[in-house]
């Protein structure tokens, strides 16, 4: 099965939110008062907040204007590009960088960040690669046995740290391992916070200064979980926790379950940073690279 | 981050000074901005229809201008219908007539249903009841050692079967309970999709067999329109009774508490509020409604200072204030006692909308509080009553005995100058009547925050 054909299934959810704008391409329904608002509403209840709906529908009305457009199969082909304009964040070409790579995943509590490390693991074990997970959650009960379980079904190496202990100093483990264990990826699975608890955003900031001392340059990549079924907050938890450790990439879980999300887009346009991976379920591969265009094109074909 | 509703209304209610009433146009404006209000706070758009329409129905035509803040009188309409919404009073849990009580535990993954089987067994065990905690969560890998964890912190049995099925685990601790004379149960079932059909019918199956008391829906205060249908269907499928709203020490408004209590009709027990397992407290509507509408959580802060700072103490306060002989001895015993509200980034989360934001700009820092509290501590008496005898060299001297630069002593006098006198005219304002914020204000509103502001 193709990676379209996984996405379009696999979107069910969501895709059904987004019926009325297919709906909207394929007829010539005038570009009235009464389609513009109801073409709101569909936005506000896939969650994209009052603040990118304005943005969006008043660029389209503009472009509508200007084109002389009368009906809305006119709009919706360019609807989808503005989306995607928004979820496609230019990123320079990435210099290669000396093993191993670390990546540290961020989020607040219960948004999925030890799941997708799991299915993480299992992606870059499938690719031959050597994986370290290390479970700098030493808050949460058990959430290292969580951990570790992950690590035995996917084949990775496991660092853990003693419950309460400094989670910096299982971060400096975990990197002094994989560096002498010559692993290709350390992935670090951080506590859950919520990003107004200042100390706690301190101690994250403390595992990245950590990680810059003991690699020689900051964790590769920084990725925040964000649980698809977010509202708005959303916007704060991505500007919180970018401020604090500078993320590199989002990864949206639980999106198989929701027919919303449409938060992300203005999270993308807030902080400048792309969606690496989705989670589109409970099994430990359904966890897809991210490609705005070929996610929207899934979204929005019918069959 | 995200403007509070008075502020958005201030402007129009500028542009409309001097008119008589709320025409249908001033409505109109003022209702879109209520409406974008709730819809950012994460209320469902259905739910936010229904309520503008109530809430419109009373607001035209109301002589709302004619009051001295029209912004505040639209407020308490839209605020006093919020919290009909919501459901009067607090609901308390129900307890079987013959034991054990059986609690379940339901919603989506990460919702946090197992931290708050915790915390709710704690709840219980403060006042006086034992639970037995079930891990009926089979699914999730390392969930039962983290219920198994959680049990040992509260010195709790926890009840589990290897290899067994969820109904096998939840009858069994149901018998053990009965066999063991505990009088509740409490059980943690696995996180799943509401359109996961056949771990929805497990669930059916679980509340047939144990025909719980309640039927708790655990949510993610942070959730979205998606909360609506989620709610929904766990609803329709295991009738819910009751829900626990998580992660409300966020910065989310919580608009989903809305919409789910309207989709269920089911009462909002508790609200989770922290990592730690004391951390649930009753729901109360009216704060909801304040926090959804931007508005700060001053009930909240009000109640809280009320039971720590005593009457006699604030009649005091009050005595010394209208008499202007407020010094720097008081100044630190106030501080005190806000500092013993909770930390000052929790006071100031509170504070309305305006202010609140100002707080986060400033960045409180508590060990700006202990510098303050040093600088007081290194004056001698006299100094305390009397601040305008510090000279430089006192200064210096405190300086030095505080381990502050002396360009704080002088931020700090400046910072008590002021709130001596905002709360000189604040006490006159009242015509005597106690002050209901019994602490002054960090500096007299401006963004500078004086003492409390790091540099």
């Amino acid at each position: 099965m193709g990676f379209f054909t996984r996405l379009r299934d696999r979107l069910g959810k969501a895709r059904e939110a987004f019926a009325p704008l297919f709906a909207f391409g394929q007829s010539k329904r005038p570009l009235d008062e009464a389609f513009w608002y109801e073409f709101e509403e569909i936005l506000l209840r896939a969650d994209f907040g009052v603040a990118t709906t304005e943005k969006i529908l008043a660029n389209l009305r503009i472009v509508a204007t200007q084109e002389l457009w009368t009906t809305t199969d006119q709009l919706m082909a360019r609807f989808r590009r503005d989306v995607a304009a928004f979820l496609l964040v230019p990123e320079e070409p990435r210099a290669p960088r000396s093993a191993p790579e670390v990546v540290l995943v961020v989020g607040v509590n219960g948004s999925g960040k030890t799941t997708s490390i799991g299915k993480l693991a299992q992606r870059l074990r499938g690719e031959g690669k050597r994986v370290l997970l290390v479970a700098a959650d030493t808050f949460r009960a058990a959430a290292a046995e969580q951990l570790a379980i992950w690590a035995q079904r996917s084949g990775a190496e496991f660092v853990r740290g003693r419950e309460g202990a400094d989670p910096a100093s299982v971060v400096f483990d975990g990197v002094v391992a994989g560096k002498a264990r010559a692993m290709d990826v350390v992935l670090i699975d951080t506590a859950g916070r919520l990003q107004n608890k200042r100390n706690l955003m301190e101690e994250l900031k403390k595992m990245r200064r950590v990680i810059e001392r003991e690699l020689g340059r900051p964790p590769d990549e920084t990725y925040l979980v964000l649980d698809a079924t977010t509202g708005q907050n959303a916007i704060s938890q991505a500007r919180l926790f970018h401020e604090a450790t500078a993320l590199t990439g989002l990864i949206l879980t639980k999106l198989d379950s929701t027919a919303k999300g449409g938060v992300v887009v203005g999270v993308v346009d807030t902080v400048e940073v792309p969606i690496r991976y989705v989670g589109l379920g409970e099994s430990i591969e359904a966890l897809e690279p991210f490609a705005p265009q070929a996610f929207l094109e899934a979204l929005f074909a019918q069959e | 981050m995200l403007e509070g509703l008075s502020e958005k209304l201030g402007p129009i209610f500028a542009r409309l000074a001097g008119r008589g009433r709320l025409g249908e146009s001033d409505v109109d404006a003022v209702m879109r901005e209520v409406r974008s209000a709730l819809i950012e706070a994460d209320v469902d758009l259905d739910v936010v229809k229904e309520f503008l329409a109530t809430v419109r129905f009373q607001a035209v035509g109301s002589d709302v201008l004619n009051s001295l803040t029209p912004a505040q009188s639209v407020i308490k309409i839209v605020n006093d219908e919020l919290v009909a919404l919501m459901g009067g009073a607090q609901a308390r849990l129900k307890y079987a007539d013959a034991p054990p009580t059986v609690y379940m535990l339901v919603g989506l993954q990460g919702a946090g249903k197992t931290t708050h089987a915790g915390k709710l067994a704690l709840h219980l065990k403060t006042g006086g009841r034992t639970s037995l905690l079930a891990a009926a969560d089979i699914y999730r890998p390392a969930a039962i050692e983290q219920l198994q964890t959680l049990g040992q912190q509260l010195e709790l049995p926890v009840f589990t079967l290897p290899q067994a099925k969820p109904l096998e685990i939840a009858q069994g601790a149901v018998a053990q309970a009965r066999r063991l004379g505990i009088p509740t149960v409490i059980i943690d079932t696995a996180g799943r999709l509401q359109i996961d059909d056949a771990l929805m019918a497990e669930l059916e199956e679980l509340k047939a067999a144990l025909n719980p008391q309640e039927t708790l829906f655990v949510a993610d205060a942070m959730t979205g329109q998606e909360a609506t249908r989620v709610a929904r269907v766990f609803h329709d499928r295991l009738g819910i009774t009751g829900v626990i709203l998580t992660k409300m020490d966020g910065d989310t408004r919580g608009g989903a508490a809305l919409s789910i209590h309207k989709v269920t009709g089911a009462p909002i027990k508790f609200v989770g509020t922290g990592e730690k397992l004391a951390a649930l407290e009753p729901f109360y509507p009216d704060r909801l409604a304040s926090r959804i509408l931007g508005m700060g959580d001053v009930l909240s802060l009000i109640e809280k200072s009320q039971n720590l700072y005593s009457d006699q103490q604030a009649k005091k306060l009050e005595e010394k204030l209208r008499k202007a002989q407020f010094t720097l001895d008081d100044f630190l015993d106030q501080l005190r006692q806000m500092r013993k509200l909770g930390a000052m980034k929790d006071v100031l989360k509170m504070l309305p909308g305006g202010l609140s934001q100002l707080a986060a700009k400033a960045q409180i820092d508590e060990r700006d509080l202990d510098r303050t509290e040093a600088i007081i501590c290194s004056m001698t008496r006299r100094e305390r009553e009397n601040p305008d005898i510090l000279n430089a060299s006192r200064r210096k001297r405190i300086a030095a005995g505080s381990g502050t630069q002396v360009a704080d002593i002088n931020r700090l006098i400046k910072q008590f100058d002021q709130a001596r006198q905002m709360m000189k005219s604040l006490s006159s304002m009242m015509g005597g009547k106690r002050p209901r914020l019994p602490f002054p204000m960090p500096s007299g509103g401006g963004p500078n925050l004086g003492p409390f502001g790091r540099r």
